[in-house]
């Protein structure tokens, strides 16, 4: 008994403190970002002119037409909400697990994956943590401009029911976990495939899905898309959940809606665990590639 | 030994030359067929949401037209950049130059009896080549499935399916797309030799090109002064002009002078990037092996 309570103090001492660890990533992240100032705020500012043509085309797209879809109920102040929420989620996952998910199959690739195996804390923590790009939270204040002026064309800015302004941030957060999963399993197929240069491109194309409102896809085939990606991939459900809360709130609610925002929570659970599961079981698999 | 024998050998020496380094590219392009393979099929996702985003829009506008184009225009338009995409794209080119520019490599360059841009484009060739063999059965698949659109575009817009002409003037723009595409993102990455790091203004560029191009929506949707700037530019022969052909939103009087344009913006860009590459060299000063 004194054996084993004594094996178990020593894991509790050598057990790293995950928010310390993950504290001092972010104030290297930070130093490192500003060690290259200049670089740095042209990362922000060319972030920013992404944007600037996301809306721009959306502008143009409002310029033929008052809503998307018919009676969606997206028309434009609604559709900014929406696209606001859209770079907020994204620019969350671009800032902390991007960086990371690219690096991961470098790792993979050059065989320095041993020396994070090595490291006395969980391997997925420390591939997902280690960098973060400060930059893309430009994109972020920029999310909230545009969201704090478009509730405040729509009126709603001060008279949305109090929970909302607890569940949106909660399904944001939801909607990044939901990203980060994806993503986190995305770059573990790269130990199967080899190399996986496409995996940026791959994540920008599946993400590309949840940049439009659900309505969308509600006709004909469509309706198999909307299957797979909110139930299989739910990725549909990241942005539409909390846009909804913010954009329509006054509007009649559909039960369907209330079974929605359900299910969203137990995709986030549900997806956490699966990629989770697929990184370890892709950690197997791997074989080192130097040395 | 007369002149032309002469030439003969150099020629001879030359060609083989440039089936070698297409043949090692053509081998490169291959090691990684997975990732290869996934990344051609990826690229015909964008087009599904964008499919369901104009069909949504143009319901709620009752079906009606939008400038110029029907859902069924817009929709044929879609697919057709994404042909005149996968010859003017160039991922990687000019971020590969500055990468070599960045550490030396292009170095070898120097020493060997090798062209930079001749090599680069050579390489670039053998890798659309393979992406092409690639993606033509999704490509075929595709425009199969997606064929009602375009019988539809024409039926409802009154214009005939292209004319023999109309088909050589939208081939040779595909090419010279290819060659625009290639030539402008290489000068792109020849300023490497004045900045080191050409990243943000790469990705300037990138934007510009989404944007301007007519591959993110159809450049008559613009306002009408934006237009008539943008059609000034050398973007539009990227995405837009070898689909505005194919679709007959050119007037067939115009395409002859508009691909000549092309040409022209093809050879400033080919006659920029000696230039550049001429003076950047000159600069450029290399350490160590």
């Amino acid at each position: 008994m004194a054996e084993a309570d004594k094996s178990d103090e020593l894991a509790a001492a050598v057990r790293p403190d995950y928010w310390r660890v993950f504290l001092t990533f972010a104030r290297n992240s930070l130093v490192r970002d500003m060690t290259f100032r200049v670089n740095f705020i042209l990362q922000c500012l060319t972030s920013l002119s992404w944007m600037v043509m996301n809306i721009g085309f959306y502008l143009v797209v409002f310029q033929f037409t008052k809503e998307i879809g018919v009676d969606s109920g997206w028309m434009r102040y609604e559709f900014f909400v929406f696209l606001a929420t859209t770079w907020l989620i994204n620019s969350l996952v671009k800032a902390f697990f991007m960086p990371n998910a690219q690096e991961f199959s470098e790792l993979i690739r050059t065989g320095n994956l041993d020396f994070a195996l090595v490291k006395p804390i969980d391997t997925q923590f420390l591939i997902s943590f280690q960098k973060i790009d400060w930059s893309a939270m430009s994109n972020f204040f920029m999310g909230i401009i545009l969201l704090v002026f478009s509730l405040w064309k729509l009126d709603h800015l001060f008279e949305l029911h109090p929970v909302v302004y607890f569940l949106y941030p909660l399904y944001v957060i939801c909607g990044c976990l939901i990203m980060y999963s994806v993503m986190i399993s995305l770059s573990a197929t790269s130990i199967w495939l080899g190399r996986n240069q496409t995996l940026y491109d791959f994540w920008f194309y599946l993400t590309n899905f949840s940049r439009y409102p659900m309505e969308i896809y509600w006709r004909s085939w469509g309706w198999s898309l909307w299957g797979v990606f909110t139930f299989l991939v739910p990725v549909l459900v990241v942005v539409n959940v909390p846009a909804r809360l913010l954009a329509k709130p006054l509007a009649p609610r559909h039960s369907w809606e209330f079974w929605l925002t359900g299910f969203a929570l137990l995709a986030t659970v549900l997806s956490l665990w699966i990629s989770r599961a697929i990184f370890q079981r892709a950690l197997l698999s791997y074989r080192s590639a130097s040395s | 030994m007369t002149w032309a024998d002469t030439m003969g050998i150099v020629l001879r020496a030359r060609i083989s030359t440039w089936w070698i380094i297409m043949r090692i590219a053509l081998e490169e392009r291959l090691v990684y067929r997975g990732d290869f393979a996934l990344g051609t099929l990826m690229r015909f996702l964008p087009i599904i949401t964008q499919i369901f985003l104009w069909t949504a829009i143009f319901a709620t506008i009752g079906g009606g037209q939008i400038k110029d184009f029907t859902i069924h225009t817009m929709i044929s338009y879609y697919l057709l950049t994404m042909l005149s995409r996968a010859f003017s794209s160039m991922p990687g080119l000019a971020s590969g130059i500055a990468l070599q520019v960045r550490n030396g490599e292009i170095k070898k360059f120097l020493i060997q009896p090798i062209d930079l841009v001749g090599f680069l484009l050579l390489n670039r060739i053998a890798h659309k080549l393979v992406y092409y063999t690639v993606a033509l059965m999704p490509f075929a698949l595709v425009f199969w499935l997606c064929g009602g659109y375009f019988s539809d575009h024409f039926k409802s817009a009154g214009v005939d399916w292209p004319s023999a002409t109309r088909l050589v003037v939208f081939v040779l723009s595909l090419v010279c797309g290819f060659l625009l595409g290639f030539f402008l993102e290489m000068c792109i990455g020849l300023i490497s030799f004045w900045f080191l790091d050409v990243t943000s203004l790469l990705f300037i560029y990138m934007l510009m090109n989404f944007f301007l191009s007519g591959h993110m929506f159809p450049l008559d949707l613009l306002p009408e002064t934006a237009f008539t700037i943008v059609n000034w530019l050398p973007l539009k022969y990227l995405a837009y002009f070898p689909a505005a052909i194919f679709l007959g939103l050119v007037p067939e009087t115009e395409l002859w002078i508009q691909l000549g344009i092309e040409i022209v913006w093809v050879f400033v860009f080919i006659l920029a990037s000696r230039v550049m590459l001429a003076r950047g060299l000159r600069r450029y000063s290399g350490f160590g092996g």
